[in-house]
């Protein structure tokens, strides 16, 4: 039976779109009913929620669901869920169902609005919690008089709100406490030497065991969402180079990907390897970075220095060609914006005749010192289940035996064409979290080792129309980035502009396992287990 | 060997033939007290450039290059800039907890650092139980690390104080029975007796595998007696920003700056008088023409040379290894050096008992 029949079965109310990825749409009442069928349904058995949009259709507001399912080739559908009621619009939750939906939720709550029925914890995510309006909402009213700068700090707010629905069909809010009374509640960032930017943990602690890690984000949030509703799309491109500064190629090359299967774009040949290449050399510089960061945050400065020294290199590569070292601005729709530099295949042999050596002196200063191990092997597990629970993608997913590298399931670019073995390890904890890495690094080599040498001749753009349209549709498109799988969701009613852009970052999903994985360690371990994990800031604070 | 003895007699003489006794030693405290602080300013300024630059080596840098020639003049401009800035004082702490701090820690130091000789004859305080008086006064540097944490009235700073004190208080055990093994072998606890004794063979060589043993536990408890890595805890700047002194500003920050290096250095001249025959020179019996080239090297040289060089070792640890965590700490001492380090004073004195020692 096809996954169609089984949902006109379970749900006979839902109506189907085809498209790129079929389209369910389900009346609310419905949903959390094929909802609890799409997990535990055999025959449909999606276990991965991979991405939760939250729309306003102006008449209506919902959202849409993205399932895969590991277990048949990664199949993927999208669900979709309105509500009429804009004051007080009410969908299920899933996220006793999925867990990665716990934080989604919030977000979705947070710009929107909806409030998700017997979520346990209803705050805000990203904004202040005295915040007035929902901003993603089409009739927001962003007059600074509302939300007037504040002058004063911002409270702890310990309280939190769960909406359950009631045996007689109305739903109540019963509010909660974060930390419980008499908690010893230690803050960790936003002004912290060891968040990797401008993220701030609460952490109730007993001596020095974690009991529980509460995550206030926001504090560098820019509303790129926002932002690209107002923007053409060549210019909404230049947004995710600055969302996860470390897979600046591979977050760009996505969008570009999804622009050019709406638009119906062929890439030329040239164009794609060189994305490749350039995805590639992002990765392995990412993973320098990851490295150096880890054993840094370790107390290992000098380890630290050893993989800056190699990313110095990457960085000089992309310099030459892409005339920055960061936000390099390179993909565009249709290509590449210039040329390959005449020195980037030398360059890019000189950087893989080094890097063997390199890897070797890493493991010999850092992998096998055995304080290194001691602090990594075994703190933060998070096991195969919980990965996939959680959408833990990228290597800290594969650090868990959880094989999810896009590159191999939805083959793009150049990637069915090359050889590579993806990096699985079964420790679940922070030590195999970053070996899969080190190991990535080799693997990125060998593919860059078969591209090297056959970059094909021709153009590096396809012919784009000067004015980008996008038919009237919505898209999803997925790539592997540095930190895991980095999807776009793109709406559009035709115009100029794009109706809705969303961006499914992997890095909001790490630190959706923060408290997961750090209960029970020490204050030492929440510092390794978020260096192990490897999430970048400003990608969770899109 | 020179003895220095001659010099600080002769100058006794000259002051007492011109004046009272009690205004002679009056002077005599004041030009101690002169000395002993300059030296220590100075060699925590050479510290301070020795690690930055050591660590800029090992981390393919070259450290500070501006100032002066090959950075040389940086440390000043550091200690003027440090100086000069202000000491910014907190809501919310106990003041006088929070400015007694800093004093406390510098004095541990002073007194320690006045109880190394340099040179026979050159040395401040000379009691009969030099070593045990040290060892005593290490143990009041604690305290104002614990009086710091404390006073902040922050949690970083309150979790760095825990830590350290916990951390200071366990490694002091093998820091001291690593050299009881050494007073073991010597039968004596003054340090100049100690040294003297060391003039033939060191220490290190004198007492085979127990000394080299003791003395191999004595290099890990010194660096976690001093906070460094990968025993830096109590400062983990990863977890607790700077730990117990993360609120402190100016000279204030710079005593406990000034007292971690001082520290660094103290540690190294007790592993050098201790292990290393202090400042005697290097001695190889038989060999009569290599011992007088060696006997024509100062003495404070020997001793300067040797405390580096542990130094150095030490500072190796530090930007080589990551840190450790706390509970992988304690149980580094408490399951395997202090066993390791009494069995090592039982076999030193079964040793010392049969004659074994060279």
């Amino acid at each position: 039976m096809s996954v169609k029949d089984c949902i006109s079965k379970i749900c006979p109310s839902a109506t189907f779109e085809e498209g790129d990825i079929l389209l369910v749409n389900v009346p609310a009442e419905d949903w959390r009913k094929l909802a609890t069928e799409l997990k535990h349904n055999p025959e449909l058995n999606f276990d991965v929620l991979t991405a939760v949009v939250g729309m306003d259709w102006k008449e209506s507001l919902g959202v849409v669901y993205y399932f895969t399912a590991t277990s048949r080739k990664w199949e993927m559908i999208s669900v979709k869920v309105a509500v009429t009621d804009r004051e007080n619009p009410y969908i299920y939750t899933v996220s006793d169902l999925w867990k990665v939906a716990n934080f989604q939720e919030r977000e979705v709550y947070d710009f929107f609005g909806i409030k998700f029925i017997n979520h346990p914890d209803m705050r805000r995510f990203f904004l202040r919690n005295d915040w007035k309006g929902y901003p993603l909402r089409k009739d927001y009213d962003a007059d600074p008089k509302l939300n007037p700068i504040p002058v004063d700090d911002e409270k702890n707010e310990d309280d939190t709100v769960s909406y359950v629905e009631q045996p007689d069909g109305t739903i109540k809010g019963i509010p909660g406490k974060v930390f419980k009374e008499g908690d010893y509640v230690v803050n960790v960032g936003p002004q912290h030497p060891s968040t990797h930017g401008v993220m701030r943990f609460r952490a109730a602690i007993d001596g020095e065991e974690v009991k529980k890690v509460d995550v206030v984000s926001g504090y560098i949030h820019r509303g790129i969402e926002k932002l690209c509703e107002s923007l053409g799309y060549p210019q909404i491109l230049h947004f995710t180079d600055r969302m996860d500064y470390m897979s600046a190629h591979q977050n760009r090359h996505c969008l570009c990907m999804c622009i050019e299967k709406a638009m119906g774009i062929v890439v030329p040949e040239r164009a794609v390897v060189i994305r490749t290449m350039m995805d590639e050399l992002m990765r392995i510089s990412s993973h320098l970075l990851s490295f150096g960061c880890t054993a840094m945050d370790l107390g290992a400065t000098t380890a630290f220095f050893y993989g800056f020294r190699e990313r110095e290199q990457i960085l000089d590569i992309f310099e030459k060609t892409c005339g920055a070292r960061m936000s390099m601005n390179y993909n565009v729709i249709g290509g590449v914006i210039a040329d390959l530099h005449p020195d980037f295949v030398k360059d890019v042999k000189a950087l893989l005749a080094i890097m063997p050596e390199r890897l070797k002196e890493y493991h010999k200063v850092y992998s096998g010192n055995i304080i290194a191990k001691n602090r990594m092997v075994g703190v933060g597990h998070l096991s195969k289940e919980d990965a996939i629970n959680y959408c833990i993608t990228g290597p800290s997913g594969r650090g868990s035996n959880w094989s999810c590298d896009c590159r191999k399931k939805h083959p793009y670019a150049a990637y069915d064409r090359v050889e590579f073995d993806e990096v699985l390890l079964d420790g679940c904890d922070s030590y195999s979290r970053y070996m899969v890495r080190m190991k990535e690094i080799e693997q990125s080599c060998r593919i860059l080792e078969q591209l090297v040498d056959r970059i094909p001749e021709g153009d590096i753009r396809a012919q784009v129309p000067k004015i980008v349209k996008l038919p009237a549709g919505h898209w999803y498109t997925q790539v592997e980035a540095s930190r895991g799988t980095f999807g776009v969701y793109i709406e559009s009613d035709g115009g100029k502009n794009p109706f809705r852009v969303h961006f499914q970052s992997p890095c909001f999903n790490l630190v959706g396992v923060m408290d997961l994985c750090c209960r029970g360690n020490m204050i030492a371990d929440l510092i390794t287990i978020g260096a192990a994990l490897d999430f970048v800031i400003p990608d969770i604070d899109r | 060997m020179f003895d220095f003895g001659i010099i600080t007699n002769w100058i006794n003489d000259l002051l007492i033939g011109c004046m009272p006794g009690w205004a002679a030693t009056l002077i005599e405290c004041v030009i101690i007290g002169v000395l002993i602080l300059l030296t220590y300013t100075v060699l925590a300024l050479f510290y301070i450039l020795y690690e930055r630059k050591l660590c800029a080596w090992f981390q393919c840098r070259l450290g500070p290059m501006r100032v002066g020639p090959w950075g040389l003049l940086q440390v000043f401009a550091d200690m003027f800039k440090i100086l000069i800035k202000e000491l910014i004082s907190l809501k919310g702490t106990d003041k006088f907890l929070f400015k007694l701090a800093p004093y406390i820690i510098i004095t541990s130091s002073v007194v320690m650092l006045a109880c190394l000789p340099w040179g026979r004859g050159l040395q401040i305080i000379d009691y009969n139980i030099g070593i045990f008086f040290i060892l005593a006064v290490s143990s009041v540097g604690v305290l104002g690390i614990l009086l710091a944490g404390w006073s902040s009235n922050n949690k970083y700073t309150l979790i760095g104080a825990m830590r350290s004190g916990a951390q200071m208080i366990s490694y002091e055990l093998s820091l001291g029975l690593a050299l009881m093994s050494i007073v073991v072998l010597a039968g004596t606890m003054n340090i100049n007796e100690l040294v003297a004794l060391q003039e033939h063979a060191w220490f290190i060589f004198q007492g085979w595998l127990p000394a080299v043993v003791a003395f191999v536990i004595y290099v890990i408890a010194a660096t976690a007696e001093t906070n460094r890595g990968p025993f830096d805890l109590p400062e983990a700047e990863h977890e607790l920003t700077a730990g117990y002194h993360t609120e402190y500003s100016g000279i204030h920050f710079g005593f406990f700056y000034l007292a971690e290096y001082l520290n660094l250095f103290i540690v190294s001249g007790i592993a050098s008088l201790m292990f290393l025959g202090g400042w005697m020179p290097f001695h190889i019996a038989g060999w009569d023409g290599f011992n007088m080239v060696m006997n024509w090297i100062p003495g404070p040289i020997w001793f300067l040379a040797k405390a580096f060089f542990i130094s150095y070792i030490i500072i190796w640890f530090k930007w080589t290894f990551p840190r450790v965590r706390i509970d992988q700490m304690l149980a580094l001492e408490w399951k395997y050096m202090m066993p390791f380090a009494l069995v090592n004073l039982i076999v030193m004195a079964v040793f010392v008992a049969l004659g074994w020692t060279f």
